[in-house]
């Protein structure tokens, strides 16, 4: 069977825009919190949020870096975010410079939760004010979903399979989930992998706040608001970015000496089949989810030291540890378990990627984050070992990430070392 | 008319993202300045914005270069 190993990693978070940044400042228990800036949110019942930084910040995002003048003024955020991510994730990899050949057998399956909302919202209201003939040519394409992977397969030449994943904030996992299976059948060698998100934008905020989503209640104390597991727990604190990596098949990689970080071992994926925004009350989909990971990685419970939650800071967050137990059993003791949204906030439709890329990370370096503001763990979380408030060094071998999307759809991702 | 010339140069440079020294009035926008069919349609959108007239589309079309532009603005504005 073809092997899929991760040869490259690109990020885009509220904690830097590059890995090494964002890694040190996680590691470090920094948050990406505070009161939204990108517009006048006072009106707003939630007026935080976990936004990527301008670029004159200390770890701000510069799009001019790898993104053209001219597609960013078309497009979206979350594309810029995607582009960037990928564009880091290529060099890491050392493939900028691809035959022919090779890009043939390259391709793209980098997703979103929502897409374009920011865009379609602005543009909806210039259609409402000035009329059709002022819409912008570049609205359709500047906002849909699977224009990351086609923006950056026309900028690197990646003739590949060309696929975007919409399954909301289970996207990224199941974006990488895919793309694995798409080189293990051989449809390629090499897949740019993963998900972005750029949804911080008046319709977007009030709309996961009037779905009871979003925590509304640490307004004046943004770094406090993403709390996992805590007792005080209130609703996610919405991020924004992109998690993107390179895969490839295990020989190609060796073939040409790439740096190898980790192989993607199992992809689990399952349906709640219960309610459009509350995850079903046994966990039954999680832990269907999990086990069908663990079952396709041919490794027991045992076999996992860290395990990346989808942990979003909701009521949920019990219902995920209850099938985290299940799935661990006796060998739960053994694991440790944190959320990274309580750093970064919930990236939507990049957080599976992007939270991937910490496990990978938490592999190469022995250490796992932690889960902040983790004051007064809720009922439920005795016995697992939650990474309170710092990171912890340990042997990391194998590590699993969560997601869980609206629509009751969940997916797990296992990655090993190598 | 430099007045126009000036203010359309000045989209120009915005919108494509190209170096004001290429904006030369006898520069077409696709083959000197990189723009495809759908940015002529966006700056032409943005003339009728800046500079207050009409373009119908059997005019846009016949757009081709800075001077194309600032000529039939000229000729049409108010």
């Amino acid at each position: 069977m073809r092997r899929v190993v991760v040869t490259g990693l690109g990020l885009v978070t509220p904690l830097g825009a590059d890995v090494e940044t964002v890694w040190a400042n996680l590691i470090a228990g920094k948050s990406g919190a505070g009161p939204i800036t990108k517009f006048d949110a006072s009106d707003q019942k939630c007026k935080i949020a976990c936004e990527v930084k301008p670029a004159d910040h200390e770890y701000g995002f510069d799009p001019n870096k790898r993104v053209d003048h001219k597609v960013q003024r078309q497009v979206d955020p979350f594309i810029i975010y995607g582009i960037d991510a990928a564009g880091q994730a290529i060099e890491d990899a050392g493939l900028t410079d691809m035959d022919d050949a090779m890009r043939l057998r390259a391709g793209c399956s980098i997703g979103s939760g929502i897409g374009g909302l920011p865009g379609i919202e602005s543009e909806s209201l210039i259609l409402a004010e000035k009329g059709p003939g002022r819409v912008s040519p570049h609205f359709v394409h500047g906002r849909l979903i699977n224009l990351i992977s086609g923006q950056v397969s026309i900028k690197y030449g990646l003739m590949g399979p060309n696929h975007a994943v919409v399954t909301a904030c289970s996207t990224g996992a199941h974006s990488i989930g895919d793309a694995a299976r798409m080189i293990r059948d051989d449809d390629a060698d090499i897949m740019l992998a993963g998900g972005a998100e750029g949804t911080v934008c008046p319709i977007g905020i009030a709309g996961f706040a009037q779905a009871r989503a979003l925590n509304c209640s640490f307004n004046d104390r943004p770094e406090q608001a993403s709390r996992p597991y805590d007792k005080d727990r209130d609703g996610f604190v919405m991020g924004e970015g992109a998690g993107i990596v390179v895969l490839e098949e295990y020989e190609h990689a060796k073939a040409r000496g790439a740096k190898i970080y980790a192989e993607v071992v199992g992809y689990g994926l399952s349906g709640d089949a219960y309610h459009v925004t509350a995850p079903h009350p046994d966990g039954a989909g999680a832990e269907n989810s999990m086990r069908m990971a663990l079952r396709k990685a041919g490794m027991g419970p045992g076999d996992i030291d860290y395990v990346n939650a989808h942990g979003t800071s909701t009521m949920a967050d019990t219902i995920e540890l209850a099938a985290v137990k299940r799935v661990l059993g006796d060998d739960l003791g053994g694991a440790s378990m944190s959320s990274t949204k309580s750093a970064i906030g919930h990236l939507l439709g990049g957080a599976g990627a992007v939270e991937t890329i910490f496990c990978i990370l938490a592999i190469r370096d022995q250490i796992v984050p932690p889960t902040l503001n983790l004051d007064n763990p809720d009922e439920g979380t005795e016995g697992v070992d939650l990474v309170p408030h710092t990171a912890k060094k340990r042997e990391v071998r194998a590590a699993l990430n969560n997601s869980f999307g609206f629509g009751g759809t969940n997916a797990s991702v296992v990655v090993k070392k190598i | 008319m430099s007045d126009t010339a000036d203010r359309v140069k000045k989209i120009v440079v915005e919108h494509l993202g190209v170096e004001a020294d290429k904006v030369t009035e006898d520069a077409s926008f696709i083959d000197d300045l990189g723009a495809d069919s759908l940015d002529i349609v966006e700056l032409v959108m943005a003339f009728e914005e800046e500079f207050g007239v009409e373009i119908p589309d059997d005019a846009a079309e016949k757009i081709s270069t800075v001077s194309d532009a600032i000529k039939y603005i000229n000729d049409n504005k108010g």
